[in-house]
Formats: C-alpha cells, sequence, structure tokens
C-alpha cells in the first residue's frame, strides 16, 4: 500500500504558523520552514521570503533522506538533528515527526544553544499538529471527503486540452 | 504521496523518470524545462557528477492548470540511472505518486533496460507500493538511433501488462510532454479512485 495523502486544513495551517511565526520571535530567526519528508514546503515564517523556497524543500528533504541512509549504515535508525554552519547564515534541520521537517535559517544575532532550545518546543508543538492533522485527514478519507472524489474524468481531460 | 492544501487550493503531487543510465531521463527534464512558460515553472535543480551524470536526483517543480479551483503541482524528479547509486534512487522513489520508465531503444542496451525495470519494482515493493498498482508509464527514448531495436520487441520485453506508452526522441522533444501528460492524467485518475 502506499504512503497516505497529506491534507492541510485552514486551521490547521494556521496553527503551524503560528508556531513557526513564535520561534522565529524566540530563537532570534531569519527565517523558518516546516517541509515535508517528501519535499513539500508546508508552510514559512521570517524575513527570507524572497528565496526559493520550492527548491529549499526538495533539498531539504534530499539531504535528510540521504543522511537517513547514512543513518542506517551505521545502525541508527535516523539522524533527527542537523547543522549546517555557513560563513553568515547557519542551518538548523530536526525531524519533527515521522514525515515533517523543520528548518531554522539563523545568523549571528542567535546561537546554535538558543536555537536548539527554542527547536526543542516548537517541535513538539509541530508534531501535536501533525498528528491530530494525520488522524483528520484519515477520518476525512474515510467519508470521502476529498477533493477527489468530485473531479470528474472531464475535468482531467479540460487540464490537458491546451 | 500526494499533498493536499486547502489553505493555497493546491495539490502537489510527485512523478519520478526511472531508467538506465545514459537513457534520457534528465534530457526529459530538460526539455521539460525549457519548453514551458516561466510562469508554470520553478528552477531545475540537477544534482550531477563533473561529467555531468546523475549524482543525486534533478528536480523541476511544474504547474499544469486549476482543477476544481485547485492548482495542480507536479514536483518531477529523476534518479541516477547507473547501477551502483541504488542507495539513492531507493530514497527518490519514496512518497512517488507515478512513474515513468523511460527506456533506451537501442539493441544493446534491451539487457539494462529489464535490469532497471526488475530493480524498479525491487525498491518499489521494498516500500510497501506495487508497480501494478502505480500509475505508471512507459517512454520508448532514442527511437531516431539506428540501432533502435524493433518497437513490437521493446512492448513485449518492457511493457507486457500494456501500461501507456509512447515513442520518444528527448533530445528533439518528440513524445516529451505526451509521457508527462499520461502520467499526470494518470496520478490524478488514481487519486480520484483512491476517494471513492
Amino acid at each position: 500500500m502506499r504512503s497516505a495523502q497529506l491534507v492541510m486544513y485552514d486551521e490547521d495551517y494556521r496553527r503551524i504558523l503560528q508556531v513557526i511565526q513564535r520561534l522565529v520571535r524566540d530563537a532570534n530567526a531569519k527565517g523558518v520552514f516546516v517541509v515535508d519528508r517528501n519535499g513539500q514546503l508546508i508552510g514559512e515564517a521570517g524575513e527570507l521570503r524572497g528565496i526559493d523556497t520550492t527548491s529549499l524543500a526538495s533539498l531539504t528533504a534530499g539531504c535528510i533522506a540521504a543522511t537517513g541512509g547514512l543513518a542506517k549504515l551505521v545502525g541508527e535508525e535516523d539522524f533527527p538533528v542537523h547543522f549546517h554552519q555557513g560563513q553568515r547564515d547557519n542551518l538548523h534541520i530536526t525531524l519533527v515527526s515521522s514525515r515533517t521537517i523543520l528548518v531554522v535559517v539563523f545568523d549571528d544575532r542567535s546561537s546554535l544553544g538558543l536555537v536548539r532550545l527554542r527547536v526543542k518546543k516548537a517541535g513538539a508543538e509541530l508534531a501535536k499538529v501533525f498528528e491530530e492533522l494525520q488522524k483528520k485527514t484519515d477520518q476525512e478519507q474515510a467519508k470521502g471527503n476529498t477533493p477527489f472524489a468530485e473531479i470528474t474524468d472531464d475535468d482531467i481531460d479540460n487540464l490537458f486540452s491546451s | 504521496m500526494s499533498f493536499i492544501n486547502y489553505s493555497s487550493r493546491e495539490i502537489n503531487c510527485k512523478i519520478v523518470y526511472y531508467g538506465p543510465g545514459l537513457c534520457g531521463k534528465t534530457t526529459n527534464l530538460q526539455w521539460i524545462y525549457n519548453k514551458t512558460n516561466p510562469d508554470l515553472k520553478g528552477k531545475m535543480i540537477s544534482l550531477a557528477t563533473e561529467t555531468e551524470r546523475t549524482l543525486f536526483f534533478d528536480f523541476l517543480p511544474l504547474a499544469l492548470g486549476q482543477i476544481r479551483g485547485f492548482k495542480t503541482r507536479f514536483h518531477l524528479y529523476t534518479v541516477p540511472g547507473q547501477v551502483f547509486y541504488d542507495a539513492s534512487r531507493k530514497l527518490i522513489l519514496k512518497g512517488v505518486d507515478g512513474v515513468v520508465f523511460v527506456a533506451d531503444s537501442q539493441n544493446e542496451r534491451m539487457e539494462a533496460n529489464v535490469e532497471s525495470l526488475d530493480n524498479l519494482r525491487i525498491n518499489l515493493s521494498e516500500q510497501g507500493a506495487d508497480l501494478e498498482r502505480t500509475p505508471f508509464v512507459i517512454q520508448y527514448n532514442k527511437r531516431d538511433l539506428p540501432n533502435a531495436a524493433p518497437l513490437a520487441q521493446m512492448k513485449k520485453l518492457l511493457n507486457p501488462k500494456s501500461v501507456p506508452d509512447f515513442e520518444a526522441c528527448a533530445t528533439s522533444g518528440k513524445g516529451v510532454f505526451e509521457t508527462l501528460k499520461a502520467v499526470a492524467r494518470s496520478i490524478l485518475q488514481d487519486l480520484k479512485q483512491m476517494s471513492k
């Protein structure tokens, strides 16, 4: 069986935004991103809005996947925390649930210790949101409440008619 | 695994181009990238070696239009085709919604095609997916080459279940968009089916 869909509803999206906007402030971060393990961007906050977030999401997922493979080689389940140090900006990447990644971009206005501390709390909150979201998605799917239920073959044909 | 975002009214799906080394997976993505309206595409990323062989993956985000008020976005990935990059192929296949198998039509690459297709089947099954139940299309690439195998022979060898298949020449673009549209259509139909 293929993995289940991830469905994001308005209220859950707002909860995620609240958590990451707070994390930007509490950690003095430049930007915070929530990425699905398959490379989809879920949410973003902070002052880095001009950057290519689609690529960021895809490469973050690739990075997590590659180091996850390395972890298994040395007998670990995963490496849940990554830190990349740059000359100006640094990246702190954490797995917050089985399928969600939290990325914090920060510079010398903050510190690794502060980011670690704040990510711990925010990560736990996000994990809870995603756990509830998955339950809700499963329930809605069981009821047949997905946008796909209403899609007709004509809708699909129309998408490719141009 | 598709991602439906009610907040931004978007549906995101993942397509993986699979196939033996040098069969033209990256060339497919490059053609799509070069021929797509800039408003509909994101940046193409290629994690390649110095000799332009794919090391980890190529990535191209693409918007196809709206369906019932939802923007449909497809993330196109290629895998590294060379046999020894199997660990990377497994990672990239995770969460895939649809697969394009790019076969190399050259006679001398038939064994590599069969080996790669078997490898796809094994790697999908390792993550609990079944190729027969995954949206899947086949592209017979490099049809323009003089040493291309007869189409009937390739169909018999690689497509016994008669999934949608296309002749192509990715360097000139022939068959590239037809293949992409077919897999995207198949994914949407599959999602519709799953929601019933």
